[in-house]
């Protein structure tokens, strides 16, 4: 019994490891409300994903017919999301020149397909919302979360214009986009979501398979543990 | 089963016998090798890592068929597992989760060594293979984490392999030899390739077999620290605290099992990356050699280590000693056995002296592990009375020091500790 204790011990010791990670961070974030159960919130952060970001930023390791998966029929998908003669089994790729780019924005966009595992959705989802005014910029803008950004501000249009107050550091709108602020943070909730997802689209299936194989374990090391008891009954 | 099968079964048995020592080596090893009766918790530890070590190799053939070690390809044949190999992401978390928790069961199962002196004569050689284990498994897991090819293989590789260019005179050209170009690049990523899939374990296993056979040579230490081959059964010749390995500790040992890969399945299923520690964000990042991070940190079983390499200040504008402290961190182990002079080997019987120290230690090892993950200015600076040196360099260099003492000091306090009677016979 004694060993047991210690070992609950080991155990506990195991599972708190993360909780003392990386508690710092330089810049506030706002936290992403990512959910991969909502397909629908996945499908419409797919659409601007490919509408938007998918002109300069490549998606190399996502696969268009995985959308599949969040519950697209592959008539959608090649209908709604497939341009430039794409096949539903391709990769998100684009045609613009590495080269070009880094000439035109400072460095070349990033493929994007694990962006949400390098830098944390709370990060895409800050900053996307996080674009102002700065004229002092070849661009024209400026991110709050990503000082001197070669990236200018995609989704002005919808978003409209914010200005930093360099002394409060808050953002203030002050030219309105086509949606209010409601809506553009959730389609940058939305979009997020579907980074989130394509970061890792396994993650769900993941989760689910965990928690049988959880149960199984349960189940062997009762079962294991009886048989050693029974074993060592004889030892004395 | 009937008689006529078992009289086949004996057939088939004398057969390959006659041929190949089958039925005395599992006596030797398994069925007829008396293992201590009295192994508690820290006994799950070495059986651990043997199931590990075969873990890895099974997911490690798997992975093999579907990485290319190639500077252009390696990142993205790694997401391609993740995303288009059935079950690849299964076995690619398999692995790397298994690269840490290798780690944490052979700190366990060295530790275990610590506790209870199994390190002792005539366990030495036992202690020394173990100590080689320890080394090569260490390589074959900063082998492997170039592999990714994310931005922190690259750099931590690169920082690595650095460090024996501070070697004098012939440093820079050993490093550039190690790598076989001026950076790490192509050419390294292929050589690494090749020292983590055949070279390293091929090492790795042998040494592990050697492990076993000095263990068996000699029998097992135990939680007393008795050798319970001086008194044995006068009839059977078997020692009265043995029990045979099997069936005894091949079904605790499944217990140990059992509850391991709970923990084990818990973070592989749920938290892979055990928030950072495990798979770091910025390997995410495929890897640039004209980026450099701002915050280059190995992977977390290196970091006890890592933090000495810092903590060690430059020696006539030389890193070398930094260097040597670092590498004399780990092969300290290996002269336990001649620095140990108690009369006892046991934790249990021990006086206050050695447990002070071996606690010292452990928790020298815990804050020098923290740190090394950590820049060293986390802690802030102290004030201008003290020079204003980053607080957390000055801690390092205080349990840096305490590390080593625990070593140095051994043979003097080990002989002076108040030590208590050992029993003739194991307690439960």
């Amino acid at each position: 019994m004694k060993s047991l204790t210690k070992m609950k011990k080991v155990l506990w010791l195991l599972v708190l490891m993360p909780l003392v990670a990386f508690a710092s961070q330089e810049v506030h974030l706002d936290k992403a409300p990512v959910d991969a159960s909502n397909h629908e919130s996945l499908q419409r952060g797919a659409r601007t994903f490919v509408n938007y970001c998918l002109n300069c930023h490549s998606a190399n390791y996502m696969r268009y017919n995985r959308l599949l998966e969040i519950g697209l029929t592959e008539k959608q998908i090649k209908e709604n999301l497939l341009f430039a003669g794409d096949k539903v089994g391709d990769t998100m790729k684009v045609a613009i020149n590495k080269k070009d780019a880094a000439k035109w924005f400072g460095a070349a966009p990033p493929d994007l397909s694990v962006e949400v595992r390098a830098r944390g959705a709370d990060w895409v989802y800050t900053y996307m919302r996080g674009f102002y005014r700065d004229y002092s910029r070849p661009s024209g803008w400026n991110n709050t979360v990503f000082d001197k950004v070669g990236m200018p501000h995609v989704l002005y249009a919808l978003q409209g214009e914010q200005e930093l107050d360099h002394e409060t550091h808050q953002l203030k709108l002050v030219k309105p986009g086509a949606l209010s602020v409601d809506e553009y943070d959730a389609l940058v909730a939305d979009l997020t979501n579907f980074m989130a997802y394509m970061a890792e689209p396994a993650k769900q299936q993941r989760h689910q398979l965990g928690w049988f194989v959880l149960a199984f374990l349960g189940l062997l090391l009762v079962l294991t543990y009886k048989l050693k008891k029974a074993y060592w009954k004889e030892v004395h | 089963m009937t008689d006529k099968n078992q009289n086949k079964l004996d057939c088939v048995l004398n057969w390959v016998d006659e041929r190949f020592p089958l039925t005395s080596n599992i006596k030797a090893h398994l069925t007829e090798y008396y293992a201590p009766k009295n192994f508690n918790f820290w006994y799950f530890f070495g059986s651990l890592a043997l199931l590990v070590l075969v873990l890895q190799i099974l997911t490690g053939i798997f992975l093999t068929m579907h990485y290319k070690p190639d500077a252009d390809l390696a990142f993205g044949s790694v997401e391609y597992i993740m995303r288009d190999v059935p079950w690849g992401w299964l076995i690619r978390y398999m692995h790397s989760t298994g690269a840490s928790m290798f780690f944490v069961v052979v700190y366990l199962h060295m530790f275990r060594g610590l506790l209870y002196g199994s390190y002792r004569q005539p366990r030495e050689l036992i202690w020394l293979f173990g100590v080689a284990i320890f080394l090569a498994l260490m390589g074959e897991a900063f082998f492997g984490y170039l592999l990714p090819w994310g931005q922190m293989s690259y750099w931590g590789a690169q920082v690595i392999v650095n460090l024996f260019s501070t070697i004098p005179f012939i440093g820079p050209d050993v490093s550039e030899w190690l790598r076989g170009d001026y950076l790490v690049s192509d050419a390294t990523l292929n050589r690494f390739f090749a020292f983590h899939v055949i070279a390293l374990p091929f090492v790795l296993v042998g040494l592990v077999v050697a492990h076993l056979i000095a263990l068996h040579e000699v029998g097992s230490n135990n939680p007393d620290g008795i050798e319970i081959k001086k008194l044995k059964d006068k009839d059977t010749g078997i020692p009265l605290d043995g029990i045979p390995f099997h069936p005894y500790y091949t079904v605790k040992d499944l217990v140990g099992v059992s509850a391991f890969l709970i923990v084990f399945s818990a973070i592989m299923f749920f938290a892979p990356e055990m928030g950072g520690y495990f798979l770091e964000a910025n390997n995410f990042i495929p890897a640039d050699p004209l980026k450099t991070p701002a915050h280059i940190a190995p992977v977390w079983y290196f970091t006890p280590y890592y933090s000495i390499l810092r903590a060690v200040p430059p020696i006539l504008n030389s890193q070398f000693p930094g260097v040597a402290a670092m590498g004399l961190s780990v092969v300290a182990f290996a002269f336990l056995p001649w620095l140990d002079k108690s009369p006892v080997k046991s934790i249990r019987y021990r006086g206050t002296l050695y447990k002070g120290w071996l606690v010292a230690f452990v928790v020298s090892f815990l804050v020098l592990g923290y740190l090394g993950t950590v820049p060293s200015n986390v802690w802030g600076q102290f004030g201008p009375v003290l020079g204003g040196a980053d607080r957390a360099t000055v801690v390092a260099r205080t349990f840096t020091i305490i590390y080593f003492l625990f070593f140095i000091l051994m043979p003097w306090y080990t002989r002076k500790d108040k030590t208590k009677p050992v029993p003739e016979r194991v307690t439960g």
